[in-house]
């Protein structure tokens, strides 16, 4: 009797658990459905706690949680650790993680979060030595995009005092890092070099370049550690809501539209969990789409979300400043810029590996990868760390289910973006032709450079 | 200070609980006293439980309340609970007064009154947190419906809520990790304190260890921590999170020696005689070490352990801070980082929480170490 009742248990069991494999080998739901994901207090979170807010994860049936981050090196080492699933994190960090800058990582990308958002700000003294300089537009504001040659009487003075000049960014390996070198450069300052021996990147500087973390800077600039910094939104606002410092320059103004976070998780959870990362993708790029809808008419009501504790939690009106399509660079001084942050339009979801490869190339011209590399070795590295098929396969999942608008994706892409000469200084960029690239730009390493000795050698 | 008198409105209903003395008996002490005897050994035993759970001050109010003269007990009631009151009362002025002077790139400090509301606003979204949980685990309930429909074999696991934890729920995570990292603590002093009180070798042997990592700080102790957690911790489908085991076990590691050292001493200051007579009388060293040596040892050990609890619960909220652990500590740093204009009053509003229950473990030890301990009265 016993024996017949165990029997039709395990038979039972058996054909449950075989019948679970099936359905999850047949792909239908989530392999992991209760997730943790980072991020870090800056407004470009925006694509998870709207994803989280309006139900799109959960209409993937994925349980997420979503967790603030102490800083960028706290974010990746706990995606490589597990303890998180995937984060909001800077789009040279898993290509730093591949390149092995830093801790060496397999970290892939199939979403890109967003286009533009950073700028630069200086302190009220820098500003008050730049204003000088500057030309004005009919309403006596200075005009913009202002160039970093403003900031040679400033860098004079400081030197003539002693005094070294100081800026930071937030990670070494952030867009916000090439961002603020590629606006020096520009005007013939030497951000410095990185080298095996110096990996604080201040070799040959003429500004000395470090870390702090985004939420930090007003308060590191309003103590006067350091003189300017680069960074994310709402932290250039908040300079001048505590009137601290002056944003000069937003990114946009550097490079039009150039990509900036990404969704990393690791190689090992995309393998093991490829339904959740699409799942999670989907989400993503629903939110996407809702904060670029109706030409930004839903950004007051993120704005509102973002400002909460649990996500931004800066106050409304700094948030808001940044992300309802204006930016005030001096106080009062408010102007439109209405693609300060995009996150889906101009394809801004799509991971290309063209994005992928920039951000290797001023690896490259600032040392961080001491030798010289050929153009295919920046392609598959691209190709380590990009996956665009991940994208696709959720937009035609999205556009299945009537949740997007074909129109809106590239299906044909080969994972290039047109050739580009939108840069501050001009200089055209082709994704393919990295090294040709590298040669083109002002200071930098270029060919068989090395910096050796605090030098720079070879040609 | 503004910790414990909170505390003691908020342990006020004890005194309701306690054996009041009947009130119609006007007489006088001594008489009471020789006509109600058990009444009075639970007056006795109200107060000793009173000035234990840091409400000393109601004893000159049981006092007169029992008849005793009213004019010697109203000193002692002047300066267990006059002069307490009139500090914290100068205490709120000068703050509110001087926090209004200080302008910080946040506005101005917060006053009791920005405080206070704060205090309101964390506790109503605690409560709307737990409403909008309601509501996931409806949805949840329907969509898992959907899904069982579709497919009766489906994986009906019911997920716990995902939202942020409220202020709340971080009080708990702290409360947790620090008895977590605590308990460990204990289990490991106490036998290595008895080692070290019992014989003068392990003493010279440990006294070394024992001196140089007391003074280590927890931010000296975490990032280490850290890679040893992650490199030995390693499931599937790990119980505990690993912010939560490097922040216990960061408490472990700093509030271990108060324990080691008080156990050691206590250990070795067993009375002589009392050896002598155990040696005498043959017992073994099993019978010897829990019928002598623990009990004589036992005040000193909670001692330490009072300490050790009390330095865990400070280095803790540092711990958090960094490892990131859902507690007090990742409340501050995330109000820090948020930088809006009410992170100010919020990380206030954390401060005396993290007072006010630092006082009350300390209590609360101090409670367990006399229960605990063979006084000259027991």
């Amino acid at each position: 009797m016993t024996h017949v009742v165990l029997r039709g248990l395990i038979a039972t069991v058996v054909a449950t658990l075989s019948f679970a494999m099936n359905a999850t080998a047949a792909g239908k739901g989530p392999e992991k459905e209760q997730l943790k994901l980072g991020f870090i207090k800056l407004t470009d979170m925006a694509p998870l706690a709207i994803a989280y807010e309006k139900g799109f994860f959960e209409d993937e049936g994925l349980y997420v949680t979503l967790e603030p981050q102490a800083n960028w090196k706290v974010i990746l080492d706990r995606v490589i650790t597990g303890e998180l699933d995937g984060a909001h994190m800077l789009a040279g960090q898993p290509l730093g993680a591949a390149v092995g800058i830093g801790t060496k990582a397999d970290v892939v990308t199939g979403f890109s979060m967003d286009l533009n958002g950073n700028a630069i700000t200086v302190s009220n003294e820098v500003w008050e030595l730049m204003k000088g300089s500057l030309a004005t537009n009919e309403k006596g504001l200075p005009k913009h995009p202002i160039s970093a040659e403003a900031l040679k009487p400033a860098l004079e003075k400081f030197k003539a005092s002693g005094k070294s000049f100081k800026m930071a960014m937030v990670f070494p390996v952030s867009t916000h890092n090439y961002e603020l070198r590629y606006w020096l450069a520009a005007a013939g300052i030497s951000p410095g070099f990185y080298s095996p021996s110096d990996v604080t990147g201040q070799t040959r500087a003429d500004i000395l370049i470090s870390v702090t973390p985004p939420p930090q800077m007003p308060a590191t600039l309003e103590a006067g550690t350091i003189n300017g910094y680069s960074v994310g939104e709402p932290w250039n606002q908040q300079a001048i809501f505590k009137g601290v410092g002056v944003p000069v320059i937003t990114d946009y103004e550097i490079w039009k539209n150039n990509p900036e976070k990404v969704f990393g998780v690791t190689k090992a959870f995309a393998d093991k969990n490829p339904r959740t990362h699409i799942a999670l993708v989907k989400a993503l790029t629903r939110a996407a789409i809702w904060l670029d809808d109706k030409n930004g008419a839903n950004r007051k009501e993120a704005a509102q979300i973002l400002s909460r504790p649990e996500y931004v939690g800066a106050d409304y009106r700094v948030i808001a400043n940044s992300m309802t399509g204006s930016f005030e660079y001096g106080r009062g001084d408010k102007r439109a810029l209405p693609d300060f942050n995009v996150f889906f339009k101009y394809h801004a979801n799509y991971p290309f590996y063209s994005d992928a490869i920039w951000y290797l190339t001023q690896m490259r011209r600032w040392g961080q990868i001491a030798e010289t590399k050929p153009d295919a070795w920046y392609l598959e590295t691209a190709k380590k760390v990009y996956r665009p098929d991940v994208f696709i396969e959720a937009a035609k999942e999205l556009i299945a289910e009537k949740k997007a608008n074909p129109a809106d994706f590239d299906f044909a892409s080969d994972g290039f973006r047109a050739p580009t000469k939108e840069f501050i200084d001009g200089v055209e960029y082709d994704g393919r032709k990295p090294n040709a690239y590298i040669e083109k730009l002002t200071l930098g390493l270029k060919g068989q450079q090395k910096i050796e000795g605090g030098n720079v050698v070879g040609k | 200070m503004s910790s414990a008198s909170s505390v003691k409105v908020a342990g006020a209903p004890a005194v309701a609980a306690a054996p009041q003395p009947p009130p119609a008996k006007p007489t006088s002490a001594p008489a009471s006293k020789a006509r109600f005897p058990r009444v009075n050994a639970a007056i006795d035993t109200a107060i000793r439980v009173l000035s234990l759970i840091g409400l000393g001050f109601l004893k000159p109010v049981v006092a007169i309340c029992r008849g005793e003269d009213p004019r010697a007990h109203m000193r002692q009631l002047w300066l267990d609970l006059g002069a307490p009151i009139v500090s914290i009362a100068a205490f709120l002025l000068v703050w509110s007064q001087v926090s209004q002077g200080i302008q910080t790139s946040l506005g101005t400090i917060p006053g009791p009154v920005a405080v206070w509301e704060q205090t309101k606003a964390l506790w109503a979204d605690h409560l709307a947190q737990r409403e909008k949980a309601v509501e996931f685990y409806e949805r949840q309930e329907k969509r898992n419906a959907e899904k069982l429909a579709e497919d009766p074999s489906a994986d009906m696991t019911v997920r716990k809520y995902t939202g942020k934890p409220t202020y709340i729920d971080q009080i708990f995570t702290s409360l947790k990790t620090v008895f977590a990292g605590f308990l460990l603590a204990t289990l490991l002093a106490v036998p290595i304190g008895i080692l070290c009180g019992a014989s003068k070798t392990f003493n010279a042997m440990f006294n070394p260890l024992i001196q140089l990592f007391k003074p280590v700080s927890p931010l000296a102790w975490l990032p280490i921590v850290t890679m040893i957690v992650s490199a030995v911790y390693v499931t599937a489908d790990p119980m505990f999170d690993k912010s939560f085991i490097n922040s216990a076990v960061t408490v472990t590691l700093c509030s271990l020696w108060p324990t080691v050292i008080n156990t050691a001493v206590g250990v070795a200051s067993i009375d002589r005689d009392l050896l002598n007579v155990a040696r005498v009388l043959r017992l073994s060293k099993t019978t010897q070490l829990t019928k002598l040596v623990l009990p004589s040892a036992l005040p000193y050990i909670f001692t330490g352990m009072r300490l050790s609890l009390g330095v865990g619960w400070m280095v803790l909220i540092a711990a958090e801070m960094l490892a990131q652990n859902p507690g007090l500590g990742k409340f501050v740093w995330d109000e820090f980082q948020n930088g809006s204009s009410e992170s100010l009053s919020r990380i206030m509003v954390a401060v005396f929480t993290i007072g006010i229950i630092g006082f009350l473990l300390d209590r609360v030890m101090l409670a367990l170490q006399s229960s605990f301990t063979y006084g000259p009265t027991r």
